[in-house]
């Protein structure tokens, strides 16, 4: 905006505050709720100001977890929940780069074919093929494992499509340039196209990393041993409870460290993020 | 070090459009050698053909004393300069002169010799650890040449490297390629579509029109007698005035002519000359000026220095000799 108003300066200003509360507000009631007794929180109000059991309760998640409803320590589901989340990013990212590479820079029969096949799975996120993707995991048996929990939310049509248009904006004079160099198709792969493509692949990462922290349906179906519970499905269990009140105070603590990892991420990759989605010089 | 010949050279795409002709071109060794011709006459994808960007479909290209048909582009002991520079920006100007010695095994310290010697050649050492990104169109250009210079190739290709630059640096740039090709002695082609870029560089010409040859030879040779009235219009600025036999049926010997050509600064006001002109416009050059107008019905432009206001009607007369005289299907007679 170039115009300069007070006016709309405060309206601008007051309107972001406003949105920043409606996002804010429940995750500071969760804190707010992790901080207090279980008690203090059923007692019919609920309190707006931290208490002071913020240390107990969170050192009790960390370390013993809840025994009523049968999750582990909480340091254990964000350590299942942090290999998936990296197994699906890198994943993702690595099996997509190269498909991207595969079909704009090789000449092969079916190639285009090749391409909108990839493009039509995006038609068929893991929802829609639960049963038999479930089937298939269940048969090659790995249930209960962290190559069940991630293999099959790896596939990914976007990540695919992203790094092509990527490829398709690197110069064809680039590519020739190499070859004139010497450089061999993998050759040029690591040498131009990963280093070129660094800061999408930052961006990427940061969204299949939300992606695969925040997985909450497949590990839900796929892990009945605690051992590979995930924090976001083991959230669901502990507020699952069966003969008493759920413990509000020590979800909520959960759900506070469950925030942790990708709030991380984002601000660590910030900068690489913002410029992988909006740099377009190469 | 190494000759390049083209024998019978063409090249037809998957569509059966055909590309380029039947063209054959004996490059000694270290001549520089300038293909021109007009967008889309096929002598950019002639020099991918001798690059190897581009299959050969017709003929054989030799670089040197092997046929490089198959040879993939790294294996052809070649370096290209591109237009756009082609730099690889994520290195700095030092790995992006080093990364084809890399690629070949080059020892370390060879290597760092070479990138020494190339970046003192070409004025280049201060921004040795820039990235391209930080440098200007010049200086970028000259890192282009740098990367083909370190490769001690066989050949340079160069293809339009100075149609990004401004035009003053485009002048300046020229003469350096000049001078840097006299120096190292490497067999050199070079693609344009500018005509003075090619007269000023080229030990020899190599005018192309819709893929096929119009004229090799010399750049003066060309200039004097163009083969064809493609040729003759083509190089030479201000264009050479090319005027139908029927609008000037009274020049004495050119009874045979369908077209006649006259260079523009050929032409002289002269009382008792044999070509009346109507004046159209003028354009001031400085030093001299451009006079446009007309004869019988045909453009014509003439050079003369700047003086006072033209009358509406000139006499003109052309230097004994200076006729350019083309048959029927433009090709040269005398």
């Amino acid at each position: 905006m170039i115009e300069n108003r007070p006016g709309l300066n405060l309206l601008a200003h007051l309107t972001l505050m406003l949105g920043v509360a409606v996002v804010a507000l429940p995750v500071w009631v969760a804190f707010v709720a992790s901080t207090h007794t279980a008690t203090d929180f059923m007692s019919g109000t609920i309190p707006l100001w931290p208490g002071p059991h913020l240390i107990e309760n969170y050192s009790q998640m960390l370390g013993a977890g809840v025994s009523t409803s049968g999750t582990p320590p909480v340091g254990t589901m964000m350590w299942n929940s942090l290999v998936m989340a990296l197994l699906i990013a890198c994943g993702k990212i690595a099996i997509s780069i190269t498909s991207a590479f595969a079909i704009v820079y090789f000449r092969f029969p079916l190639r285009q074919l090749a391409f909108w096949c990839i493009f039509i799975t995006m038609m068929l996120p893991v929802e829609v093929r639960i049963v038999p993707t479930f089937q298939v995991v269940a048969d090659l048996g790995l249930l209960n494992s962290y190559a069940g929990l991630s293999i099959p939310l790896i596939a990914s049509a976007t990540a695919t499509f992203l790094f092509r248009q990527v490829f398709l904006t690197i110069p064809d004079e680039l590519t020739e340039a190499a070859r004139i160099d010497g450089a061999g198709p993998m050759k040029f792969f690591r040498d131009i196209l990963l280093p070129l493509s660094r800061t999408n692949i930052a961006a990427l990462f940061v969204i299949l990393f939300i992606y695969g922290w925040n997985q909450y349906l497949w590990p839900l179906l796929i892990t009945t041993s605690s051992d590979y519970y995930t924090i976001v499905a083991g959230i669901k269990r502990m507020a699952d409870a069966v003969d008493g009140l759920p413990q509000w105070h020590l979800v909520m603590a959960t759900a506070m460290l469950a925030m942790l990892p990708p709030v991380a991420v984002v601000i660590g990759m910030q900068r690489l993020f913002v410029k992988g989605l909006v740099e377009t010089e190469k | 070090m190494a000759s390049i010949i083209l024998d019978k050279v063409g090249k037809v795409y998957a569509g059966g459009t055909r590309a380029v002709g039947d063209v054959s071109i004996d490059i000694a060794d270290g001549e520089f050698v300038v293909l021109v011709g007009p967008s889309g006459c096929g002598k950019s994808t002639l020099l991918r053909m001798v690059a190897g960007l581009e299959s050969i479909s017709e003929g054989t290209v030799r670089i040197g004393d092997r046929v490089v048909n198959d040879i993939e582009p790294a294996d052809r002991d070649i370096a290209m300069v591109f237009q756009n520079y082609a730099l690889y920006p994520h290195m700095s100007v030092r790995q992006n002169l080093a990364y084809g010695l890399k690629n070949r095994r080059t020892p370390k310290a060879e290597i760092d010799k070479r990138v020494a010697q190339a970046a003192e050649i070409l004025q280049i050492g201060p921004y040795l650890d820039r990235k391209p990104r930080a440098l200007s169109g010049g200086q970028r250009q000259r890192v282009a040449m740098g990367r083909a210079i370190v490769r001690e190739p066989a050949a340079f290709l160069f293809d339009e490297p100075l149609s990004n630059l401004d035009a003053k640096l485009r002048v300046t740039m020229r003469l350096e390629i000049k001078e840097l090709q006299r120096r190292l002695r490497t067999t050199s082609i070079y693609v344009t579509h500018d005509q003075l870029e090619a007269m000023t560089l080229a030990d020899r010409l190599v005018v192309l029109n819709a893929g096929r040859i119009e004229q090799i030879g010399t750049p003066l040779e060309v200039y004097r007698k163009p083969a064809s009235t493609f040729v003759a219009s083509f190089i030479g600025s201000p264009a050479m005035n090319l005027i139908s036999r029927r609008a000037v049926p009274h020049l004495p010997g050119t009874d045979h002519a369908g077209t006649i050509g006259i260079r523009p600064e050929d032409l002289t006001v002269a009382p008792d000359g044999p070509l009346e002109m109507e004046v159209l416009a003028v354009e001031e050059l400085g030093a001299q000026r451009l006079v446009h107008g007309q004869t019988g019905g045909e453009r014509l432009t003439v050079t003369m220095p700047s003086g006072e206001a033209l009358p509406e009607y000139l006499r003109l007369a052309y230097r004994p000799g200076s006729l350019h005289l083309f048959d029927g299907k433009g090709l040269r007679i005398a």
